[in-house]
């Protein structure tokens, strides 16, 4: 049995991560406390930073040395790192961060919420940049993710972010840790880190492109690689959508909630099923868009207001009519509550009540 | 041998921690001196190919184009923490921050107060020209009660905007700071204590003794609104008695070596 945030901070660990720096604040805090102990243990760097401001740009200066760091944080921790991860984003160093969300807005409470949605997979920070963002809805996922985020990081010199929420880092479950990978060697740190230029010509790390044109090219760059990212990294996972007439969309620990709600509706009789992202950038439009061409409507099921739901709709581009059923502030969703809004959808389409009937 | 039988030998040259290209600093203004003085100790040193800058924000936010060496480019006030980054991962590399008054006094005073908290065996170069250089003259943390700013245009008025903030003397409280110590770049005497204690704080940095700063009293002509030998001597007439030159703390090993003043 591990609880989440031990979980995905030993995943880190494993993962040959080199350093963290963090401050704590719940609900993730355990995560910090594991790395003060696991990091000198293996003379690996922990540093409980002054804020999270210093934390993210301490992790700044670690990845610009070329070495696997990362942070963790929750929704108000998070925010107060944006500004640095405008500025990694901006410098095209690799670092991983882990979101565990809370309710808010401001300091909101210590519960688990889906509030950080638009600022994480939108961007967050200024200027024209997208993090690749994993939603894990289980402590097994929170691990495999951490672990795989790393190499995402590296392969695309961008932010990784797991984006877990309040209730996979307090959760407790069977899970497997993976294997441990050794830290990398300092002589076989990337050629772009700053390491001292002895023997080759001095490396510079830096967001700075004061000419207009020369930061529209380097704009470019970063729109191609998300296009790379966008061809290459899409995940989600699906349930009983092969006959479904209805879909719901949910990811996270909604979606694993909503994964009751669609068995107990199937159950009642109703064709549903579950799309389930797991990549929330890039985001399955295209999966989405050829659901709308086969299911009579979708609900949405999210831990805020409606924050995913904006990008179902651009996936649906008007094809079928969606519902969307949020909890916020900390609430989460009962399965119950979940299947009774797919019950409702179900009523609201004349021509699939109807055919239920009959069916019977 | 040229014809004339003469042999010219070259006295005075870049160094070669400096790249070989002009700079984008006003004229008059004393940055040059600073970035000159900290390649003159690399050299001298031989650690140029082993250490690693830290950029700020401000008007020295392109010194990493200046010099031959490693840098990064840091967020407002956050080159502390990025050195603390650099530093722990490259624990046998010189690091150092060059930092102008806003940068580290005001939206970095955080950041600055940790790194000199936490002992992180950092150098830190601090410009103090009572001023916001880049976005055009604004009044600073540093700037002095009177002076007049473009965002104190009558004059910096204590009753409302406080008073400067005095960084040798609140570091060197701090008991993870190893050298502490305000220098001047006003004239060739100070200018070459300038550079002594340069040496002495990479060579603290070396010997793993703590967190270092190096204050350089500089001027800034154009927003200062003075020719540049005007504003050498308004360095001394007028920021000196605020900030006063001097060593604020010492680690008792480096004792030789400093070679500091307190006027």
């Amino acid at each position: 049995m591990l609880e989440g945030n031990v979980a995905f901070a030993e995943a880190a660990v494993r993962a040959g991560c080199e350093a963290y720096f963090g401050y704590p604040i719940t609900p993730q805090t355990e995560a910090l406390e594991h790395m003060s102990r696991r990091m000198p243990e293996l003379g690996r760097v922990f540093l409980q930073a002054e804020s999270e401001v210093a934390a993210i740009n301490m992790v700044y200066g670690a990845a610009s040395a070329g070495a696997r760091v990362m942070s963790s944080s929750s929704s108000p921790g998070v925010s107060l790192m944006m500004e640095g991860l405008s500025y990694i984003a901006g410098s095209e160093v690799p670092v991983v961060l882990v979101d565990v969300m809370r309710g808010g807005p401001g300091l909101g409470n210590i519960a688990p919420s889906q509030g950080d949605y638009n600022q994480i997979v939108k961007g967050g920070g200024h200027g024209d940049y997208r993090p690749i963002v994993l939603a894990p809805a289980t402590v097994q996922e929170l691990i495999d993710m951490t672990y795989e985020a790393f190499d995402l990081a590296e392969k695309y010199r961008c932010i990784t972010i797991v984006l877990a929420d309040g209730n996979l880092g307090q959760m407790m479950e069977p899970a497997e840790l993976p294997p441990m990978r050794p830290v990398r060697r300092v002589e076989d740190r990337p050629a772009w880190a700053l390491t001292g230029a002895r023997g080759r010509a001095p490396n510079v790390i830096s967001s700075i492109y004061i000419d207009p044109v020369e930061e529209e090219v380097f704009n470019h760059k970063l729109m191609a690689k998300q296009a790379e990212i966008e061809a290459n990294e899409i995940r989600f996972r699906e349930l009983q959508l092969e006959d479904a007439e209805l879909a719901v969309i949910a990811f996270g620990t909604a979606g694993r909630i909503a994964q009751s709600a669609v068995k107990s509706a199937r159950e009642a009789g109703v064709r549903v099923g579950l799309l389930r992202p797991i990549s929330l950038f890039p985001y399955p439009y295209q999966r989405i868009r050829e659901l709308a061409n086969r299911v009579r409507g979708i609900l949405v099921v999210e831990m805020n207001g409606g924050q995913m739901l904006d990008d179902v709709r651009l996936g649906v581009e008007g094809r079928v009519p969606i519902r969307f059923f949020g909890r916020m502030g900390g609430m989460v969703p009962m399965p119950d509550e979940v299947h009774d809004e797919i019950m409702a959808l179900h009523a609201s389409l004349p021509q699939l009540a109807s055919a239920q009937e009959a069916r019977r | 041998m040229t014809e004339t039988g003469m042999v010219e030998s070259l006295i005075y040259a870049k160094p070669g921690s400096l790249m070989p290209i002009g700079t984008h600093y006003c004229p008059g203004c004393t940055h040059g001196i600073a970035h000159r003085l900290i390649a003159e100790v690399l050299d001298e040193m031989g650690v140029g190919e082993d250490t690693i800058g830290v950029a700020p924000v401000g008007c020295s936010v392109f010194a990493y184009n200046y010099f031959k060496i490693d840098f990064a480019e840091a967020a407002h006030g956050r080159a502390p923490a990025m050195a603390t980054g650099l530093k722990r991962l490259n624990p046998g590399k010189l690091v150092f921050t060059y930092q102008g008054d806003g940068d580290l006094a005001s939206i970095g005073a955080a950041e600055i107060l940790h790194v000199a908290a936490r002992g992180e065996n950092i150098t830190v170069v601090f410009i103090n020209n009572a001023i916001y250089g880049m976005t055009g003259g604004q009044m600073a943390p540093t700037t002095l009660p009177g002076q007049r700013t473009t965002s104190s245009p009558t004059g910096r008025d204590v009753e409302t905007t406080g008073f400067p903030m005095k960084m040798c003397e609140v570091l060197s409280q701090m008991d993870g700071s190893a050298y502490i110590v305000r220098r001047s770049l006003h004239d060739v005497a100070n200018i070459r204590r300038a550079k002594k204690a340069l040496q002495t704080a990479f060579a603290a940095q070396q010997q793993g003794l703590g967190f270092t700063m190096v204050e350089l009293l500089s001027s800034c002509p154009t927003n200062w609104g003075m020719k540049a030998d005007e504003a050498l001597h308004w360095i001394e007439s007028h920021m000196i008695p605020t900030f006063p030159l001097g060593d604020y703390k010492v680690h008792p090993s480096l004792g030789e070596a400093r070679g500091g003043e307190r006027s």
